[in-house]
This record gives structure tokens, C-alpha cells and sequence, in this order.
């Protein structure tokens, strides 16, 4: 087995019992990467001539490869969101998790390709072209975080950060077979991370196993006073809470989830999961979430509207894209503003600018964004409900493995219907993972959503831990 | 029946006051909030809309708005939050301004303003919170425009009025007085030329017993209080003429025009305004106690008001004096510091509003900067008092002692510039003038006595000055007599 | 139902100048996306206080303190035009 392929935590091992060094594993990446990106186009730029972002400290406690994904700010090297707009845009200053990395010794790989300002659930929609899924180079890897899920099952890098808004993090993990984990709203800082809808975005670990999310998660969880909405609550060590016990815990089954739609080889893997977890002691009872059906178009007004807001710095004035009108048309600024922001952005993106600018627009207001906050509070009302009575709920991740390369880029809406599982949970602010629970016959990776309340994600990785130890997907490698 | 130019009008005005806080950092951002900088020397990846970058609110900005609520007699909203005003403008990085829609920090406020009669009562309909954008400087030589964003993200506090003024004197006024309060606040330097305080003008004229408004011009681009006045003049004029002509008037925004002295249209924008206000998700709500607004209740000053009536009850004081003294709190703190020093309020009063004022003045400084004590002021007042020096000679002290930050006494020494009151010396002085002027002389004993004050003057000059001149009159003439 | 003015209005607003044909596709985009989010009209929603923030979270401040600033060469370093030490922009009129 080469060190490409280990996870984190057994990378330390080997470090500590001096087996092998950090820049071993480090090349053993890179040659990894060099081998196997141009088939699946995990990344869009290296770290290849940004020689300080992986030179070894001295005192690294963590000097592990690691991807970063295209919209997470590091200071001096370019970050783009895998879009036109932001092309040669170097931010002058690191987020708060690339400072954590740096702190813990982080190596830097990368970063990842992303649907365009994560727009997306199949990196579709990425200004370079889209990343392929490692089990099947014709099928999507998942997005938004498509490339940072398809580095990881590829062994092209050790873990991976990746952003979930609606299930950028959980998708894709589940589309490429490994663990993606969408902490608490606030338990991560926003600050350096490119902004899609600010109110839903959260920073999350995409790792080859459960010990290695914990790992991650502990480096980059916690309070930052840069930014407002996180939360000023202790940190735990998330590794303590992989005790492997299950036994008593009540873990709920939202009938609402297993409904049309969903393919039956998903189910089945799920419905045998829920027999591995009941094996270990857990206790299942099926519970609803009444208004599942609105979360889909409660997001898309929402996260819409504080898209169309939080893109509106694209213009042409202090950073990334100019296009410079070549005939009056308006105002010279004015015009340079429109030019710059056609060329600069994709389809999906000007399709999100549009439905949020129109739901926010004089008159209609009321009618969608006020509405919409509405239903999100009757939607966190049906989880706090469930979790009144139980410690856990456990879902399919995605309703289907994988889908073909193109097959829904023509039908917008049937895209966002791929996200109905991963939704609600950002709009409720409570944590999720996915982690592999099976394959199709196919060959295709499915993964298997746990969800907690907020703050309880000791409890969703022990879960999560647990179901892992007694299976072994997690261990199945995608030969690229 | 009435002819048309029979018809009596009345102007119905309320103004828009942009006030910016002088706090050490800026709203949403540690940059140092100072004006006229370097561009773009003051700025970070927050305040220039970097992608990634979050708000975090300032909370001396906080206090300082509650500040200005309460001196505005204005409710305090117990729940703050912010809200994004969308629009593109190269001023606004982020192509939205934080501001506050439909929570404002403050509303039902009111000023009281002073009248030819009494005072009059101005409503304060809201005041709230936000950031200002950057400052575009249009440069003709490469025909483009160049954006400094150093002033981006200085702490604003928007205060509108009620449509209570109905005239451009008592928008004035309004203003004069609003800018006193806020200068005792001291949350602002208040000062137009550097934008520290800005004003827009909405204005409409109807006729006397209408109760509807008539469509409002908007006037913006007015440097000075003086010309908010002018314009509005100007403005109420040609809304007259129009109604006069029987046409109507445009609803639009209009820039005054300073060189011109008139209200020009500004080039109407491409679209109506559509802001698309939103809850700002990057911020959280604020929540505002009683006991906390009682705490900052508690830090508030005497406003101008207050102190004008104690400066006439406890100093005896009259209106015009008061009034001056209050138009600077630091002068009129000075003032009382003076008072409880040596107690002769009219006589420190006519030093400050006098000799003090003309130094404050031609130094283009401020009481607090000028190197004087109430102490060393008082000392000297009290030298001119008892004979010592002169008026005229004390106000030459009085330069020489902001100039060195010396004590009176240490000047009069060092140079010598206590009143000669010793005859003998003086009869010295007058033998010369007298010897030197024999002309002057026969013409006062011919009864011209008027050219005595030629020889006082004489005197004066070969004494320095410190010479006592009525003393050397009643000399001279003695002398005279005696011949 | 949506229209092309609508379209048009709301590119405006967001200052994309969208090509004709785009006009086309995005009013038909909308028109289904909009059609799918009808289905909200169903909830009664009159008693129910909408949500922003999911968490409680209230009262964040920094203290006044002044932090270090850019550089004027750091502040620009990312500009597609500058000129002495501004942003510089196709000419604004007023």
C-alpha cells in the first residue's frame, strides 16, 4: 500500500514510530496527483509554485497533505471559486481554518475543484470543466465539493476541506464513497470562506474515514471573533467520542425520506445499515419531518437571495474580472459593471443571481424571502420535534449513486431536487455526515446520512464510528 | 374669486443629517477611522469587500448611536439588527451598504429649535445606523474615475426629520442647533468641509390650508449650512414659480450647484432604486437593555439648552453673552472653570468672547489646544484689575502666554511690563518731551488744549507703553500750570 | 407568470447583461423553478416568526481597538486598473 492511500491518523502512527517522514507522504501525494489528475481533474491549480504552503515546520503536530477547496481564502495564492470572475484574484490574508492548518503544520496540496461559487451538486458547473467521479470517470463525483470528495477517494490526497451549504460536503462524499461531515452551523468560522449564502455555508472535513473527520474537525472548530455567527462555545476532543458504544441510543427514521424517487438499491443499503446499527445496540423508531417537502424550495429562495447579495462584489473595481464595454450603452460604469459580470460568470451562477435578485425585488418580498424564512422556522421546528426524542436521525444521503456526466445539466430544477435529503439540515444549523454504507451493483458508492442536534456531533460520530468499524466500505479503494 | 397670484404657499421641508462617528475604528472593521490620508492606506480585506471577509460590529459605534438617540428625545429600539441595502456603485465594495431598514436604532425623536418668538418643535421620525461608502475623485486627464475606499465603513448615523420645517430659515435652524447637541455629544467632529456632517434636503410647496403634500425634489450636494439655506430658497422659488405657471413639479433628485447658486437636475439614474433590503445573515441581532441605555443616560452632558439658562441664572450672565459662551462647550467649561477662580463672570466673559476669541481664532486652534490655563487667565484679569498692567499691554501678555504657555507674571518680569508708576521716573520721561517739544508746548499754553494727547502719546511710546496715560495727563498738565 | 421585461428588469438589477438568447432561456428556467416554489403557498405561515439566524446567537462586538491596515500596494495588488494609489474605473458621471 502506497502512503498516498493511508488515512491521517495512520500517517501519524507511522510518523511517530519514525516508519516514515512527512515529505515521504507529501511526495507520495504529488506523484499521486501527477499520475492521476489529468483523468480525474480533482484540482484546479497545485500548490506547486507556492513552495511555503507545504514546507515542513518544525513543530507540526499535524503535518499531514491536505486539500483546500477553490473558494477558502490562502493568503498569496490564487483563489477563484472556480469561476472566470476571480481569475488571478490572491487574497491577502489566510481564513481562519487555512490558520488553523498553517498552526497545526499543515501541507498544502491545492486546491479543489467546485461547482462555480459552489453552485452546484455534480461540479458541473466549474469555469474549468468538471471533476469525474474516481469509481466511474463518467459519472459526476457530486458537488458542490466534487473535487475535494474526488482527491480524497482518489488518493491524490490525505483529507480534504470542502463547504456545505446544502450538501456540498455530504453529496459528493456520498457520490465518491468517503466521509463528509457538515458540522454545526457556527462551529466552524466563516471567515476566508468565499461566501455562497451566508445564514447556510459551514466549512467541513471530506476524510477517508470517520477517526480521520474527528481529527480534522478538531483543528478547525471554534469560536473566531472574526466572525459574528460563530459560536463562542468549548471545542471537545471529537476523537474521545469514537468509543464504539451505540448501545441505548434512539435514532429516529424519517418516514418522509423513503419515499418516490428514492432508488432501491439506496434504500436497501440504508435498511441494512439501520440492521448493523440495531446489531450494536441502537434502538430505531420511525419519526417525521412534516415539511420535508418544502425544504428544497425554501432553499432555493433563500440561499438565492443572500447569493445574489454576497456576488454583487463581483464588478470589475478591486479585484479578479474587467471587461470593458465596447459601446455605450448605459453609463461607462455601468456598462463595464454588466459586461464584466456576463463574461465573468457561468450559467448557474447568473441563473442563481437572477431567482435571488427576483425574489428579493420590490413587491415580492413578502410573496418569497419573508415566506421562505417562515417555512425555515416551521422546518427547524419539525427537527427540534424529533430531537425531543431521539439522539440521532439516519438517512440515504443522496437518492440515487452517482449520475452520468450531463445527464441533468439541462434540467435545473431536477439538479436541485438531488440535494432533498442534505437541505433541511442547513437550513435547521444542525450537523450531518455521510459516510459509505455500500455500493450499486454499478459499482457506485452510497452513503448514509446521520444527523444530531445542534452541537451534538460527538454523538454523530460515534454513530458514524460505529457503523464503520462493524463494515468495511470505507476501506474499498477506487483503482483510477 | 382669486386670481392665481393671489395664492399664498407654504414650503414644507425635512432634511436627511449623515453624521459621522468619531470613533477610533471603523464600524465593521479594526482600520483606523481619520480623515484625509493617504487613499487606500486605510483599508483591509473587510472594508474593501474582500471575497471571504465578515463584519463584525464596533461596539463603541453602538454607544455612541444610543448617545444620539437619547439626545434626539428619541425611543430606543431594545432589538437592533442590520440589513443590506443592495446596489452597484464603484464607492460600495461590496456591492451592498450594511444599513438598518426597518429597525432603526431610533425614531420618534424631536429637537427643540429657537424662533423669532419662542422655540418650535421639530420632529425626528427616525435615526439609524450604517456604514459609509468611499469617496470617487473624477480625474478629467485620464477621463476616468479614481476610487479611494479609506472613508469605507466609517461609522454613519442617518437622522431624518418629520416634514416639520416650513422654511429654509428654520431648516437652518434645525441645523445649527442639531450640530450644537451633537457637539456636546462628542461623538463627531461635526464638520461639513471634511463631511463629517452631511445634509440632503427633501422640500415641497403646497398652498395654505392644503392638508396632502405635493411632490418633493430631493437636493443633495450642499457644502455648508448656508448653502442647505440658499438652495432650499432657491428651491422653494422655483417650486412657487411653477405651481404659478400652472405646471407641476418632477419628482427627482437635484445637485446644487454651488458656482452656479442654483439646483440643476442630476442626470436621472438609468432605473428606479429597487434595494432589495435583507436581514444582513453575516451579522446577529442586538439586544439593548433598559439598564443599559440608563447607563449611557447617566454619561450624556448638559446639553446647549440647559446651559444656556444656568450660565444667565448662576452667573447673571445676559442672553447674548450666554448664548455666545454655550456655541463651544469647551469654552463655556472654561468659562466656569475662571469663575470659580476669581468671581467676575462679566469680566471673563468679555476675555473669552474678546481677546481669547481672536487668538483662537487667528490660530485656527481650539480653547483645549491653546497653552492657557483658567489660572493663569484669571491671574492676569485680576492684573489688569489692580493697576498692574495696562488693558492694551494685557493683551499683549496674553499672546505671549499662549505663545510660551508662561504664567502673566513670569512675562511681566522677564520683560518689564508692569505700569511705571514711579513719579520721579515719570517726570524724567516728561522733563525730555517737554524740552524736545517746545512748539507743542506754546501751542497748549495758547489754549489749544487738545495737543496735550500728543505728548501723552509721546510719553507713552518713550515708556513702552507701561505707562499709566491718565496718570501722565494729569503730570503734564500740572507741569504746565507750574511753568 | 414570469415575462421577458421581467427578466430584463431583474438583469438590471443585478447588472448582467444578458444576451437575447439568454433572456429566452432564463425566463423558462425561472418560470419552472417559480412554478416548484408555489408549492409554499400551501403552508399557513401567518403565525410563524421567520428565521434568519438558525442559532440564537445576539450581541457580537469588537472593542474600538485600531488594527493594522493594508498597505496602499497590498490594498491594490488585486486591481485590474489603478492609478496613483486609487482604484481607477470608467468615468463616473453625475
Amino acid at each position: 500500500m502506497s502512503l498516498n492511500e493511508l488515512t491521517a491518523h495512520e500517517i501519524l502512527g507511522l510518523i511517530k514510530t519514525k516508519k516514515t517522514t512527512p515529505n515521504d507522504v507529501y511526495q507520495s501525494v504529488i506523484s499521486a496527483v501527477r499520475e492521476k489528475d489529468s483523468a480525474v481533474k480533482a484540482y484546479v491549480r497545485t500548490c506547486e509554485n507556492n513552495a511555503d504552503l507545504a514546507t515542513l515546520k518544525a513543530d507540526a503536530k499535524f503535518p499531514i497533505p491536505t486539500t483546500n477547496k477553490d473558494n477558502i481564502c490562502i493568503s498569496g495564492h490564487e483563489t477563484t471559486c472556480s469561476s472566470k470572475i476571480l481569475a488571478g484574484f490572491k487574497p491577502p490574508y489566510d481564513a481562519t481554518v487555512i490558520k488553523k492548518l498553517k498552526e497545526t503544520g499543515a501541507l498544502f496540496v491545492g486546491n479543489a475543484n467546485m461547482d462555480e461559487f459552489a453552485f452546484g451538486s455534480s461540479t458541473e458547473n466549474s469555469a474549468f470543466g468538471p471533476s469525474r467521479n474516481p469509481w466511474n470517470l463518467d459519472c459526476v463525483p457530486g458537488g458542490s465539493s466534487g473535487g475535494s470528495a474526488a482527491a480524497v477517494a482518489s488518493d491524490q490526497t490525505i483529507w480534504a476541506l470542502g463547504s456545505d451549504t446544502g450538501g456540498s460536503i455530504r453529496q459528493p462524499a456520498s457520490f465518491c464513497g468517503v466521509v463528509g461531515v457538515k458540522p454545526t452551523y457556527g462551529r466552524v468560522s466563516r471567515f476566508g470562506l468565499i461566501a455562497f449564502a451566508s445564514s447556510l455555508d459551514q466549512i467541513g472535513p471530506l476524510t477517508k474515514d470517520v477517526t480521520d473527520a474527528a481529527l480534522l474537525l478538531n483543528i478547525i472548530s471554534g469560536y473566531d471573533p472574526m466572525d459574528s455567527t460563530s459560536i463562542n462555545e468549548p471545542v471537545p476532543d471529537y476523537t474521545k467520542s469514537l468509543t464504539g458504544d451505540v448501545r441505548g441510543l434512539k435514532i429516529g427514521i424519517p418516514k418522509e425520506f423513503f419515499i418516490e424517487g428514492l432508488d432501491p438499491e439506496v434504500r436497501q443499503a440504508v435498511e441494512a445499515a439501520i440492521e448493523v446499527l440495531k446489531a450494536k445496540g441502537a434502538v430505531f423508531k420511525t419519526v417525521s419531518l412534516p415539511h420535508s417537502e418544502y425544504s428544497v424550495a425554501t432553499y432555493y429562495i433563500i440561499a438565492t437571495a443572500e447569493a445574489s447579495s454576497n456576488l454583487a462584489r463581483y464588478d470589475g473595481v478591486r479585484f479578479g474580472l474587467r471587461e470593458q464595454a465596447k459601446t455605450l450603452r448605459k453609463a461607462p460604469i455601468i456598462d463595464m459593471f454588466e459586461e464584466t459580470r456576463d463574461a465573468g460568470f457561468g450559467a448557474e451562477s447568473k441563473r442563481r443571481i437572477m431567482l435571488g435578485t427576483y425574489s428579493l425585488s420590490s413587491g415580492y418580498y413578502d410573496a418569497y424571502y419573508l415566506r421562505a424564512q417562515k417555512v425555515r422556522t416551521l422546518i427547524k421546528n419539525d427537527f427540534d420535534a424529533v430531537f425531543a426524542d431521539c439522539d440521532a436521525i439516519l438517512t440515504p444521503t443522496a437518492p440515487t449513486t452517482a449520475f452520468k456526466i450531463g445527464e441533468k445539466t439541462d434540467d435545473p430544477l431536477a439538479m436541485y431536487l438531488s440535494d432533498i435529503y442534505t437541505i433541511s439540515v442547513n437550513l435547521a444549523g444542525i450537523p450531518a455526515m455521510s459516510l459509505p454504507c455500500g455500493f450499486s451493483k454499478a459499482g457506485l458508492p452510497i452513503g448514509l446520512q446521520i444527523i444530531t442536534k445542534h452541537f451534538a456531533e460527538e454523538t454523530m460520530l460515534r454513530v458514524a464510528h460505529t457503523y464503520e468499524q462493524a463494515t468495511d466500505w470505507h476501506k474499498k479503494v477506487a483503482k483510477v | 374669486m382669486t386670481t392665481q397670484t393671489e395664492k399664498k404657499f407654504e414650503t414644507v421641508i425635512g432634511l436627511e443629517v449623515h453624521l459621522q462617528f468619531k470613533t477610533r475604528t471603523k464600524i465593521f472593521c479594526g482600520c483606523a477611522n481619520e480623515f484625509g490620508n493617504q487613499p487606500n492606506t486605510q483599508t483591509c480585506p473587510i472594508c474593501l469587500g474582500l471575497p471571504g471577509t465578515l463584519p463584525v460590529f464596533n461596539r463603541t459605534a453602538l454607544e455612541y448611536a444610543i448617545k444620539v438617540a437619547l439626545a434626539l428625545n428619541a425611543k430606543v429600539s431594545s432589538t437592533i439588527k442590520f440589513d443590506r441595502k443592495n446596489y452597484y456603485y464603484p464607492d460600495l465594495p461590496k456591492g451592498y451598504q450594511i444599513s438598518q431598514f426597518d429597525k432603526p436604532i431610533a425614531r420618534d425623536g424631536f429637537i427643540m429649535i429657537p424662533t423669532a418668538s419662542s422655540e418650535k418643535r421639530i420632529g425626528i421620525h427616525r435615526a439609524h445606523l450604517e456604514e459609509d461608502a468611499g469617496k470617487i475623485i473624477h480625474d478629467s486627464d485620464i477621463k476616468a474615475s479614481l476610487v479611494d475606499y479609506n472613508r469605507t465603513g466609517t461609522p454613519l448615523m442617518e437622522i431624518v426629520t418629520e416634514p416639520d420645517l416650513r422654511s429654509p430659515q428654520e431648516a437652518y435652524d434645525y441645523l445649527t442647533t442639531l450640530k450644537l447637541i451633537l457637539k456636546y455629544l462628542d461623538v463627531s467632529d461635526c464638520d461639513m468641509e471634511k463631511g463629517s456632517l452631511r445634509c440632503d434636503a427633501n422640500i415641497s410647496v403646497r398652498e395654505v390650508g392644503e392638508t396632502i403634500l405635493r411632490t418633493k425634489t430631493e437636493l443633495k450636494n450642499m457644502n455648508s449650512f448656508k448653502a442647505v439655506k440658499i438652495a432650499l430658497e432657491f428651491e422653494e422659488a422655483r417650486h412657487r414659480a411653477v405651481y404659478l405657471a400652472g405646471e407641476t413639479i418632477t419628482q427627482e433628485t437635484r445637485l446644487w450647484n454651488e458656482i452656479k447658486q442654483m439646483t440643476v437636475t442630476m442626470r436621472s439614474k438609468e432605473q428606479a432604486h429597487d434595494y432589495r433590503y435583507f436581514p444582513e445573515p453575516d451579522l446577529v441581532p442586538f439586544i439593548v437593555s433598559t439598564e443599559q441605555i440608563d447607563e449611557i443616560r447617566q454619561t450624556l452632558p448638559e446639553f446647549p439648552e440647559a446651559k444656556l439658562n444656568r450660565l444667565k441664572n448662576q452667573y447673571g450672565l445676559n442672553d447674548y453673552d450666554a448664548n455666545v459662551l454655550v456655541q463651544e462647550k469647551a469654552i463655556a467649561n472654561f468659562f466656569e472653570d475662571c469663575c470659580k477662580i476669581y468671581q467676575e463672570p462679566k469680566k471673563i466673559c468679555n476675555w473669552l468672547t474678546g481677546a481669547i476669541a481672536a487668538e483662537i481664532n487667528s490660530r485656527n486652534n481650539d480653547i483645549v489646544q491653546l497653552k492657557i490655563s483658567p489660572q493663569n487667565l484669571t491671574a492676569l484679569i485680576a492684573k489688569v484689575e489692580n493697576g498692574v498692567v495696562s488693558n492694551l499691554v494685557a493683551k499683549d501678555i496674553l499672546t505671549m502666554m499662549i505663545d510660551s504657555g508662561q504664567s502673566a507674571d513670569i512675562i511681566i518680569a522677564e520683560k518689564g511690563l508692569a505700569q511705571v508708576s514711579d513719579d520721579s521716573a515719570l517726570e524724567k520721561v516728561i522733563d525730555e518731551i517737554l524740552a524736545a517739544n517746545p512748539g507743542v508746548v506754546a501751542q497748549i499754553k495758547e489754549g489749544k488744549d487738545s495737543a496735550k494727547g500728543f505728548l501723552v502719546g509721546q510719553a507713552m511710546k518713550k515708556t513702552q507703553g507701561k505707562a499709566n496715560p491718565k496718570k501722565l495727563g494729569e503730570m503734564i498738565t500740572r507741569r504746565l500750570l507750574n511753568a | 407568470m414570469i415575462t421577458k421585461k421581467d427578466v430584463e428588469y431583474i438583469a438590471g438589477l443585478a447588472r448582467i447583461h444578458l444576451q437575447d438568447q439568454e433572456i429566452e432561456k432564463l425566463t423558462g428556467n425561472l418560470e419552472d423553478i417559480l412554478g416548484y416554489i408555489e408549492k409554499l403557498e400551501k403552508l399557513d405561515v401567518s403565525q410563524v416568526e421567520p428565521t434568519s439566524h438558525a442559532l440564537p446567537v445576539q450581541n457580537v462586538f469588537r472593542d474600538d481597538v485600531v488594527r493594522p491596515s493594508l498597505s496602499q500596494s497590498d490594498a491594490l495588488k488585486n486591481a485590474p486598473q489603478q492609478h496613483n494609489g486609487a482604484f481607477k474605473v470608467p468615468q463616473v458621471i453625475e
